[in-house]
This record gives structure tokens, C-alpha cells and sequence, in this order.
């Protein structure tokens, strides 16, 4: 082939790619979620199985047709919408009725992702955002429908925090040993992806092996709550353990939207939100510690964001 | 031990399979060479040469008076057929000599002292006159770098023996094939800066490099070999002398500020080459690579060779050809044609098939974070692009736009794809010209 006729690529360097593509991130992330998942199907049966699949239905069906709507290139092949449906589904209780889940899919990608402009743009995280608005609206739903089903003690059956708020109050006595465990291994109340601590932590454990998320977020949610709680007169052990938090820790603070995008923003965010979710565990009647620190911390990572950031190369420390 | 390194950065694949293990080959006599007349930073040279002239090999060609600037020498003996614009490997024309060689290859060298008689100034001529510039790309003029004020003394004096871009093993080569110049021409430069200490900072994938260096200089008391992790952008000046004597350059400074001299593999053999045998710049060692390559091969080419004549020694193309690249995959300059001539700062050519030559399709950033952790310089690569998107260059200079060393760690692993140095090199263009005005 003569030179002249090459058809060659001109443009900027570098010129090879060693990138994860975001659907694989999101592909990594799923896998996270899966033995959580899959705890919370070996629970529910057939209640979990119903909300996943509807949330994340509603989720990708919200985001296509915005986007054709708006005229702009669908891209529920990234696998975000995916992500935020299913997260959405996992802490949704697994008895609500079939229209919560669609609607909650819906705002999580509407209001908590379109109206910002999309992937990229949202500030506070989708499925948050939706869950938030779900407890606003219809509390009954999102905090009675325990799955009675099954033949569980008082126990098991109370929602754990609801359950520390009458511990507290003197209303029964419970062995926190056994408590500990059935939160570890398997919990059937509360919602879907909270069933077992430890599934949720193998997730976890093969995003930060993968390096999908910044071991900084969850450390600092956890830590200032295991630290914090002590100071407070509270069980360090029941906090962890309980309401979510492993799951807001490894799976939703560590959204990368909506988190700072420093290491040691990250590290704050991380212990912002433990504060908050202690804070608002112990002085307030919002059983929903967890849900509400990440959604105030999302609002304070462009401030974090602008602040924390790392020392420059060649750049003393006074300057 | 682990073996020293910076922060940040990356692990890249080496690349370097095809072409690490095979020695340096010299090329057959080329039809005609095109020998630019600006091949260093400062301002071009004069032709010195006119249409027609007779010129010998390593002859003079080209000169300025200017003092950070370095003359140009013919490559071949032969007959000036031209002087005239041509292609140049940026992208611009520039004023060329076109050489006919004609076989003889009859050379002229430059007067050089005997050994014991050295002085710095004598060196810095020489050096000067060889036309020496960094041959890593970064072509500043080597007699300028041997000239530190007085008031700036340098300590230490570093040979870089990184290579960390892919594909590319010409230094390596080098390394194991002239082990003895380099280490020569090191001490020349200590004796020049006057500086105590020397160091050969090589990284641990180049593990037999390390070893022939070490073995050669285990008596001396003054040259240590720093094996380096093999992470990107490790070769770069200011990571090395980091990595090395745990310094920083100060973000505006050069190395110098902080009595350091860095020089790489192919400068110091030229230095000792010029000084001990007169020889001036007239060819140098590269890697014609890349699996768009049928044959790739470290050669020893003479400035001035055109880039098609070196794809046809090396078998021609494998495969469709999509990308040539002048340089390394992670900072060289993608080519419109196959008619540029090597120069000085020529580290390679490297050849991407068409399917490796992807057009990017840029979406917006998802604020993963995968940028800030690898950039070399700590900066925030996504909030520059940001800001020069939105056209505020201020604020991209505020967040240290001028500090990038445009490695491209940041776009390599953007899942977004986000092309970073278009954004930060029109930001930087814009930035120097308000500086000059
Ligand atoms: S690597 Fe790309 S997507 Fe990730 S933060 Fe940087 S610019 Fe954004
Ligand atoms: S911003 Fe510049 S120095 Fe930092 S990683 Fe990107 S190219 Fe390299």
C-alpha cells in the first residue's frame, strides 16, 4: 500500500488505554451485591425476587425513556441505572406493595439522576434519594411490612433499630450475644439486602480486592461509629452491625458521583457520615440514621471536594 | 526491600517483549536523509551549507550564536540536494537539509584534548559543538545543563535508566550494549558540574541492566545504582530525583534548584562518545516497534533517516496500520505521514494496528477518582479539564494546569475517556502566551 493511501489517527497522547469501562465497574459492583442478594431471595423467596426485579425494571425503564425523551444517547448499557435499582430494592422491606419499588425506581432515576443532567451530574445518590422520598411518603410501608411469614422470635422479628429504641427505653431485655449473631449470619427482618452482615461484607470485600471503591469510605463510616459509639454510651457492636450501615458504608457512600474524589475527602466523607448516623441515632426519633448522614454528606462533598485536596508535587506545605 | 518509587502513578503493562532481547542493528545506507535545522529548544540554526555543496559525515550543517541552542551535523557524506521546508514529526514544516549520501561515508571529527588534559570548559565546548542535546524527547542543549550558575552548585548527578514507557527498550539496549561509555561519561559529567555524588536510577524489570552497571562500578566509591519500581511515570526528572534522594523540585524550578543534574542513558554515551572520540550527534539508537510492525527492531539510525525507510527495514506493516507514533505510546506524537525524518529527541516509532487505534468518544466524567490516584504531580486532572471546558483558564491555573507534566496516567485509565491533554495543553498554550505578553 502506497504511504499516501494510509488512513491514520491523529490525536492526542496517550495513545493506548489500560481503562475499566464504567459498565464493568458496574458489573463489579452487581457482583458485589450479589451474595447479599441472593440472602435476601433465601429469606424473602419470592417478596425479595418481586421488588428486585420491579426496581430495577422501573430504574432502567425511567432512564431509557427519559433519555429518548430528551433526545439523547441512551446509555442503560453503562449498567448505573441497573446499580441504583438494585441497590434501591435491597433496602426496600421485601413485603411492600408492588407499586413501591416502581415508584421508587422511578424517583431514583428522575429526580435523584435525570433532572441533574445524568450519570456525572446527580448530587445526591439516586437510590438514597428515592428511598428517602419512599419513607417520607408512605412511612407505613417502608417500616411495617416485615415479612411475618416465617416463624421468628420477638427478636428477629423486630426491626433491629426499632428494637433499640425499646431496649433503651426499658420495654424488654434482649441477649445481645444471640442478637449479634442473627445480624451476622442471617436476620429475616428489616430489609432485603440487610439479612446478613456477612454476605454484605464479602461484597464489600471483592469491590475493595477489585479496587472499585476507596477502602478510605467505608473505613471512616465505620470506624468513627465503632469509636464514637463508646464515647456515647452506646453498643459499638449492635451500631455496626445494625440498620444498614454496612450496606450504606460499602455500597452507598461509596458511590463515586456523589462522594468526594480525593483520598483524604474520602476519608472525611467516610467519618462525616458516621457522626451523623450516631448523631442521629441517639438524639433523634429518625430510625434512619444511615439513609439521611449519606444524603447530608453527599450535599457537603463539592465543599470537601474544594477544601481537601492532596499537596501538589514541588509544593511546600505553608504555600 | 521494595524497591524505591513515588506517589502515585501506575503499573503498565511493559511491552517490551518483542524487542528487549535483540541487539542493535545498524541500517543499510538510506536513498536520502532530511536533516532538520531545529532539532533542540532554543531557536533554530542557519544553513551553513549551500544547494549543491559536498558535504562530509558529522560536518557542521547548521549553527546559531545563540547560547541555548546546538549546531546541526550532516550524517552521511554525500550531496546537498535540497535545502527546503519539510514535514517534521510535530506536525509543522521546518527548514531541512536534504542529504544524498554517497557511499563513501569519509567523516570528519571534532579536535579533542588527550583524557588527563579535561577541563569543565573544554567539555562544555565539545559538547556544544557535538551538538548534544537530551535525546529523551526533551532536547534541551546539553552544554546549557553542564553550566550551572555558581551560586546553584549540584550534588548529585542522576543517569536515568527508566524507560518506562512501553514498547520502547533502545536505553536498555544501550545500557547492556555500551555499559562502559556510560559509565565513562557519567564521570565526565561529575568532573564538568563538579558535583560528589553519581547515581544510575534503573528500574527492576531491567534487572541485567542493573547487574552489568553494578558489577562495573563496584569500586567505585562515588556512582551508586538505585534499582526503581517499575511504575509510570517513574522516568520522569522530577519522580526520579524524588524517588531517588527523596527531593522535590519546586513546582516552577528545574532540578537545578535543588543540585541536581539529571541526564538519560542515550545523552551521557553521546557525551563520552564526543569527548573521548570527537564524534558529533549524528546518529542515535531507537525502537521501531509496536505490533503494527512485522519485525521489530532496536536500530541505530542516522539523524535524518525518513520514518518510511525505517518501517520497510523493520518488514513493513503487520496487519492495516492505524496509528504511527513518533516517541512512546504514553507521550509521543501521533503522524500524519510516514515522510518525517528522525531527529534528535526520536525515542522510537511505534505502530498501532488498526483496531488498537481507537478514536476516543469522551462522556462525562463519573468522578471515580481513578485520575487524581495516578497523577504523578497530585493535582486533580478532571477539575482542570472542568475549568477549561467552561473556558476558565484562571482557575485551571490556580489548580496547577502548568505543573502537568502531561504524562497521560490520567487519560490511560479514564473510563470516561476523557481526552486530558488536548484540554490541558490548549489551556497551557494560552497561559504562556499571557506569561510572555
Ligand atoms: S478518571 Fe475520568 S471518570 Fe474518573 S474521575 Fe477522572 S475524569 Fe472522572
Ligand atoms: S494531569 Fe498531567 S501529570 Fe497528572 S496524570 Fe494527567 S498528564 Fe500526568
Amino acid at each position: 500500500m502506497a504511504p499516501e493511501e494510509l488512513e491514520l489517527v491523529v490525536s492526542v497522547p496517550p495513545h493506548i488505554r489500560e481503562r475499566e469501562e464504567v459498565s464493568q465497574i458496574m458489573f463489579w459492583v452487581v457482583l458485589g451485591l450479589l451474595p447479599a442478594t441472593l440472602g435476601g431471595i433465601y429469606f424473602f423467596h419470592f417478596y425479595a425476587i418481586k421488588v428486585i426485579v420491579l426496581s430495577i425494571l422501573a430504574a432502567v425503564a425511567t432512564e431509557a425513556l427519559f433519555q429518548k425523551a430528551r433526545r439523547l444517547p441512551v446509555t442503560i448499557n453503562d449498567g448505573s441505572a441497573i446499580v441504583t435499582g438494585l441497590l434501591l430494592a435491597l433496602c426496600l422491606p421485601p413485603k411492600v406493595p408492588w407499586w413501591i419499588p416502581v415508584i421508587g425506581g422511578f424517583i431514583a432515576i428522575f429526580l435523584g439522576k435525570q433532572i441533574f443532567g445524568g450519570l456525572g451530574y446527580n448530587i445526591f445518590n439516586p437510590a438514597l434519594v428515592a428511598r428517602a422520598v419512599l419513607l417520607l411518603s408512605w412511612a407505613e410501608h417502608m417500616t411495617k411490612d416485615w415479612y411475618t411469614a416465617l416463624k421468628v422470635d420477638a427478636i428477629a422479628r423486630a426491626s433491629p433499630l426499632f428494637l433499640a429504641k425499646q431496649v433503651k427505653m426499658g420495654l424488654f431485655q434482649v441477649d445481645l450475644t444471640r442478637f449479634y449473631k442473627i445480624c451476622l449470619f442471617g436476620n429475616p427482618s428489616g430489609c432485603i439486602g440487610e439479612v446478613s452482615v456477612l454476605l454484605l461484607l464479602i461484597g464489600g470485600g471483592i469491590l475493595l480486592w477489585r479496587e472499585i471503591i476507596d477502602w478510605r469510605i467505608p473505613a471512616g463510616f465505620i470506624g468513627s461509629v465503632a469509636v464514637l459509639c463508646p464515647l456515647l454510651g452506646m453498643d459499638p457492636i449492635f451500631h455496626v452491625l445494625a440498620g444498614g450501615l454496612i450496606l450504606g458504608a460499602f455500597f452507598m457512600a461509596t458511590d463515586y458521583v456523589t462522594s468526594p474524589i480525593t483520598p483524604n475527602g474520602r476519608l472525611l466523607f467516610g467519618i462525616g457520615c458516621g457522626l451523623i448516623t450516631i448523631l442521629l441515632r441517639s438524639y433523634s426519633i429518625l430510625l434512619e440514621g444511615v439513609t439521611y448522614a449519606i444524603l447530608f454528606m453527599n450535599a457537603c462533598t463539592p465543599l470537601i471536594d474544594k477544601y481537601i485536596q492532596p499537596r501538589r508535587f514541588g509544593v511546600s506545605k505553608g504555600k | 526491600m521494595r524497591p524505591r518509587t513515588f506517589e502515585g502513578g501506575i503499573y503498565l503493562l511493559g511491552r517490551k517483549e518483542a524487542t528487549q532481547n535483540k541487539p542493535i542493528e545498524d541500517i543499510p545506507l538510506p536513498p536520502e536523509v532530511v536533516i532538520p535545522l531545529h532539532q533542540h529548544v532554543g531557536p533554530p540554526c542557519d544553513p551553513l551549507v549551500q544547494k549543491g555543496d559536498r558535504v562530509l559525515a558529522g560536518q557542521k550543517i547548521g549553527d546559531t550564536d545563540t547560547f541555548i541552542s546546538a549546531p546541526i551535523h550532516a550524517s552521511f557524506s554525500g550531496e546537498v540536494k535540497a535545502i527546503e521546508p519539510h514535514p517534521y514529526f510535530t506536525g509543522t514544516e521546518v527548514l531541512s537539509v536534504v542529504v544524498v549520501p554517497d557511499g563513501v561515508q569519509e567523516e570528519v571529527r571534532l579536535e579533542v584534548p588527550d583524557q588527563d588534559k579535561l577541563t569543565p570548559d573544554r567539555v562544555r565546548s565539545i559538547v556544544r559543538e557535538a551538538g548534544i542535546v537530551g535525546l529523551s524527547g526533551t532536547v534541551f542543549p546539553t552544554h546549557v545543563k553542564l553550566s550551572p550558575p555558581k551560586e546553584r552548585p549540584i550534588d548529585s548527578v542522576i543517569i536515568n535508566g527508566c524507560e518506562c514507557e512501553p514498547y520502547l527498550t533502545g536505553d536498555y539496549r544501550s545500557m547492556l550494549e555500551s555499559t562502559e561509555s556510560l559509565i565513562v561519561g557519567l564521570k565526565i559529567i561529575l568532573m564538568t558540574v563538579g558535583a560528589k555524588k553519581g547515581y544510575f536510577g534503573i528500574g527492576v524489570d531491567k534487572a541485567e541492566a542493573i547487574k552489568r552497571i553494578e558489577d562495573l562500578t563496584a569500586r567505585e566509591q562515588n556512582i551508586e545504582v538505585v534499582p526503581l519500581d517499575t511504575k509510570y511515570p517513574q522516568g520522569s526528572e522530577r519522580h526520579l530525583i524524588k524517588a531517588i534522594l527523596g527531593r522535590e523540585v519546586p513546582r516552577d524550578g528545574v532540578p537545578m534548584d535543588i543540585g541536581v543534574l539529571v541526564q538519560n542513558v542515550a545523552t551521557t554515551i553521546a557525551i563520552t562518545q564526543a569527548v573521548r572520540e570527537g564524534k558529533p550527534l549524528m546518529e542515535r539508537v531507537l525502537t521501531v516497534t509496536g505490533p503494527g510492525i512485522k519485525n521489530p527492531k532496536n536500530l541505530k539510525v542516522k539523524i535524518g533517516t525518513l520514518v518510511k525507510y525505517l518501517i520497510e527495514r523493520c518488514g513493513g506493516f503487520e496487519g492495516e496500520p492505524g496509528k504511527i507514533i513518533f516517541g512512546g505510546v504514553m507521550r509521543g506524537e501521533a503522524q500524519f505521514s510516514l515522510d518525517v525524518p528522525v531527529v534528535k529527541g526520536s525515542q522510537g516509532i511505534v505502530v498501532l494496528p488498526k483496531e488498537m487505534a481507537e478514536i476516543s468518544s469522551p462522556r462525562p466524567c463519573v468522578r471515580c477518582g481513578r485520575c487524581v490516584k495516578v497523577c504523578p504531580m497530585s493535582l486533580i486532572p478532571t477539575f482542570i479539564v472542568t475549568y477549561v471546558m467552561e473556558d476558565k483558564i484562571d482557575e485551571a491555573n490556580a489548580a496547577g494546569v502548568l505543573e502537568c507534566i502531561e504524562c497521560g496516567a490520567c487519560g490511560l485509565i479514564c473510563p470516561t475517556e476523557i481526552p486530558f491533554i488536548q484540554y490541558i495543553r490548549f489551556a497551557k498554550n494560552i497561559l504562556l502566551k499571557e506569561r510572555k505578553t
